[in-house]
C-alpha cells in the first residue's frame, strides 16, 4: 500500500471511529509495507470497521506478530558551529554536539489484514503497550477474526502481552508451569546445566555459573563416590 | 471386569451435574493418527465429542529464536525443518521474503527452477498425504506405499539437483544454490509424464469407493464464512469453497505466465479436502510442463548478492507464498545488523488447527482421527 493510500486509510478510520488516533509509521525498506499504529482503546473498533466497511472487506487476518523492543541508548553526533573563545577572540568553530536519549520500552503486536473477497491486501496494524513490565494489555481482536485465537496465544505465551477479550488465554508452545517470556530480548536461559566430565566453551560458562563455589574451572563439581 | 478397569491410564471419567458419565481422553501425544507429537483432550458423551482442546508444543524449540541468533543465510537450512515434507517451499517462502526486505532480483531461470521445485514438492506432499488419510481410515498400507513409491521417484530427483531428499537448503536470496545437473531436466520430463498414470490409478481405486464416500461425505464440514474468519488457507479453504490461491492472488515468482486452474469444493468435508488434493496435482502437472518446456538458459543466481556479511538496510518485509499446506508467510524486521531483529514464520499447519473442534464437534471418535488428517498438519510447523 503506498502512503498515499494509507494516508487516505488513516482518514476514512479517524471519520468513522470518532476518537481513534491513527499514526502511520513508514518502513523505510524497499518492501515499503508501511503500517498503521492503532491506540489500544479504539483498537477493537478499528478492527471492525476495516473487516466490515464495504469498501475495505479486510476478512482475512493472516499473521500476528509480537515485537519486543526494551530501551535502548541512543546517541547521535552532530556538528554545530559554536563561538569558541579563541587567543584573538571569539572564533567561529565546528564542535562535536552528542545528543543522548533512551526509546521508550514496549512491545508491540503486529497485524497482517488481507481481504480475501477483493484479493487486496496487505494492511498492517500495529499496537503497542504501555511498557515491558505492569502495562502490557491490548484489546484482543479474537471476536473480529477468528484466526488470532491461537497467533494471540502464541504472543501471550512468547512475550507475555495480555490480550483482554481474549475468551482463552493460555499458554500455547511452553508447558503452564512455565514463568518467563521466551522470546523477549532479555530473556535469560534457566540454570539447567548438568554436570559433565569435559566441560568446555560455552558448556564450561554455564558449568562456572551454576558451580560458583567449586571455582576451579576445569574440574566440575566434587564427586559423590569419592 | 468393570467398565473403569479397561480403560486406559490416561483416560479419567467426569460425572456430570447431571449424573450422566463424560469421559475425558488424552488422544496422543503418541498416538499413529497425530502425524507426529500432538496431542488432544476429548471430552465424549459415549462415543460424541463434546469438547476438544488439542494441546501443542511437544516439538518446540523456538525456531525464531534461534533464527533471531542467526545470519540471515544462516537460518536457510534451519526453515527446511518446518515442514519437513516440503523443504524447497519454505526456501522458497524465507527468500522471498528476504529478496522483498532487501529488494533483491531474481534471474529468469532462477524463477523457473523455483516453480518447477516448488510444484514436485506439491505433488510429493499432496500424494504423501492422501495416502496417509487412507491410513487414517484404515486402508492399511497399500494406498500409502503406493503414494510413496511416487514420492519417492521425486525425492530421487531432488537428491540429485541439491544432494538431499528432504532437508534440500536449496534456495539462496535472488536464486538457487546451484543450477540443473546435466540430463536433470529430461529426467524430471520423465516422471512428471508417468504422474499421470499414478493419479488414474489412485483415482479408479479410491474416488468413487463406497466405503471411502460413507466415511468422508459430511464429516468435519467448514462453512466459508468461519474458513475466512479462522484465516484458513491452502486446500482446506479452498475445499469450503473460497476462491483464493495465492498464485493467483499475488502472482508471486512468475506464476502469471502460467495457465492452471485452482479446483474448488462445495461442501467443506473432509471428502471435498481429500479431492481438492488429488485435483490440485493434476494442475501442478499442468504447471509443471509448461514451466519445464519454456525454462530459459542464464544465470541461476544473482551474482550482484552478497553472500557474506549480508546486511539488509533497516526495515521489515512480509513475504508469503502458498505452500503445499496453506500460506506460508515470514516477517522478517532488519535493524542493519547481520541478524535479523525479528523473524516470525507464518505456519499454515497451525492456524489450520484453530478450528479443529468446530468441526469434530457432535461427532465420532473415529471421525476426529479422519478430520485432522484431512488438514494436513506437520508438527515441526505446527510448534515450531
Amino acid at each position: 500500500m503506498t502512503l498515499e493510500a494509507l494516508a487516505a486509510l488513516k482518514l476514512e478510520i479517524e471519520k468513522n471511529v470518532p476518537g481513534a488516533i491513527v499514526e502511520i509509521i513508514t518502513n523505510p525498506s524497499v518492501s515499503a509495507q508501511h503500517s498503521l499504529l492503532i491506540d489500544n482503546a479504539h483498537g477493537l473498533a478499528v478492527a471492525m470497521f476495516l473487516r466490515d466497511a464495504p469498501e475495505l472487506k479486510l476478512d482475512y487476518c493472516s499473521n500476528v506478530t509480537g515485537i519486543d523492543w526494551p530501551s535502548r541508548e541512543m546517541t547521535e553526533k552532530t556538528k554545530v558551529k559554536k563561538m569558541v573563545e579563541g587567543p584573538d577572540g571569539p572564533v567561529e568553530k565546528l564542535v562535536d554536539e552528542v545528543r543522548k536519549w533512551t526509546t521508550p520500552a514496549y512491545l508491540e503486536v503486529v497485524y497482517h489484514l488481507y481481504s480475501m473477497t477483493l484479493g487486496t491486501g496487505p494492511v498492517i496494524l500495529r499496537l503497542r503497550t504501555g511498557d515491558r513490565g505492569e502495562n502490557v494489555q491490548v484489546p484482543s481482536f479474537y471476536s473480529v477474526w477468528r484466526s488470532c485465537d491461537l497467533q494471540e496465544r502464541e504472543v501471550y505465551d512468547l512475550y507475555g502481552v495480555i490480550f483482554e477479550g481474549h475468551p482463552d488465554l493460555r499458554r500455547l508452545l511452553m508447558w503452564d508451569e512455565f514463568t518467563d517470556w521466551p522470546m523477549r530480548r532479555d530473556y535469560v536461559d534457566p540454570d539447567d546445566y548438568e554436570y559433565e566430565p569435559t566441560a568446555h566453551d560455552e558448556v564450561l560458562t554455564r558449568a562456572k555459573a551454576h558451580y560458583p563455589a567449586a571455582a576451579p574451572a576445569e574440574s566440575g563439581p566434587a564427586e559423590d563416590n569419592a | 471386569m468393570s467398565a473403569t478397569a479397561t480403560l486406559p491410564p490416561a483416560a479419567m471419567l467426569l460425572d456430570s451435574e447431571e449424573g450422566s458419565q463424560y469421559l475425558e481422553i488424552s488422544m496422543g501425544p503418541h498416538h499413529p493418527s497425530t502425524h507426529g507429537v500432538f496431542r488432544m483432550n476429548v471430552v465424549l458423551d459415549g462415543e460424541t465429542v463434546i469438547k476438544l482442546k488439542p494441546v501443542f508444543g511437544y516439538l518446540h524449540r523456538n525456531h525464531e529464536k534461534i533464527a533471531e541468533n542467526e545470519t540471515y543465510l544462516g537460518s536457510m537450512p534451519y526453515t527446511d525443518r518446518l515442514d519437513y515434507f516440503c523443504s524447497l517451499t519454505n526456501n522458497w517462502g524465507y527468500a522471498l521474503a528476504v529478496e522483498k526486505l532487501a529488494g533483491i532480483e531474481v534471474p529468469e531461470r532462477a524463477e523457473y527452477i523455483r516453480v518447477i521445485t516448488a510444484e514436485l514438492t506439491r505433488l510429493q506432499n499432496h500424494a504423501s498425504l492422501v495416502g496417509f488419510l487412507m491410513q487414517d481410515m484404515g486402508a492399511s498400507g497399500t494406498p500409502l506405499m503406493y503414494a510413496f513409491r511416487e514420492r519417492e521417484k521425486i525425492l530421487d530427483l531432488f537428491e540429485a539437483l541439491t544432494g538431499a531428499r528432504m532437508m534440500c537448503n536449496y534456495m539462496r536470496f535472488g536464486g538457487c544454490r546451484c543450477d540443473l545437473p546435466a540430463g536433470w531436466l529430461d529426467w524430471a520430463k520423465k516422471v512428471v509424464a508417468s504422474f499421470p498414470k499414478f493419479l488414474d490409478e489412485f483415482e479408479t481405486l479410491l474416488v468413487g469407493n463406497e466405503i471411502i464416500m460413507a466415511r468422508t461425505q459430511g464429516v468435519g464440514v467448514l462453512s466459508r464464512e468461519l474458513a475466512i474468519s479462522a484465516g484458513i488457507t491452502g486446500p482446506m479453504l479452498r475445499a469450503s469453497g473460497v476462491n483464493y490461491d495465492l498464485r493467483k492472488v499475488d502472482k508471486y515468482g512468475i506464476y502469471d505466465r502460467f495457465s492452471f486452474r485452482v479446483p474448488l469444493g462445495d461442501h467443506g468435508d473432509v471428502y471435498d479436502r481429500y479431492m481438492m488434493r488429488l485435483l490440485e496435482m493434476r494442475e501442478s502437472l499442468k504447471i509443471l510442463e509448461q514451466a519445464m518446456k519454456d525454462i530459459p538458459e542464464g544465470p541461476f543466481t544473482d551474482p550482484k548478492t552478497k553472500v557474506r556479511n549480508f546486511r539488509p538496510k533497516p526495515g521489515e518485509a512480509y513475504g508469503r507464498i502458498e505452500a503445499p499446506k496453506g500460506e506460508l508467510g515470514y516477517y522478517l524486521i532488519s535493524d542493519g545488523s547481520p541478524n535479523p531483529y525479528r523473524y516470525r514464520v507464518r505456519p499454515p499447519s497451525l492456524i489450520n488447527l484453530t478450528v479443529l473442534e468446530d468441526m469434530c464437534l457432535g461427532r465420532n471418535v473415529a471421525d476426529v482421527v479422519i478430520t485432522l488428517g484431512s488438514v494436513d498438519i506437520v508438527l515441526g510447523e505446527v510448534d515450531r
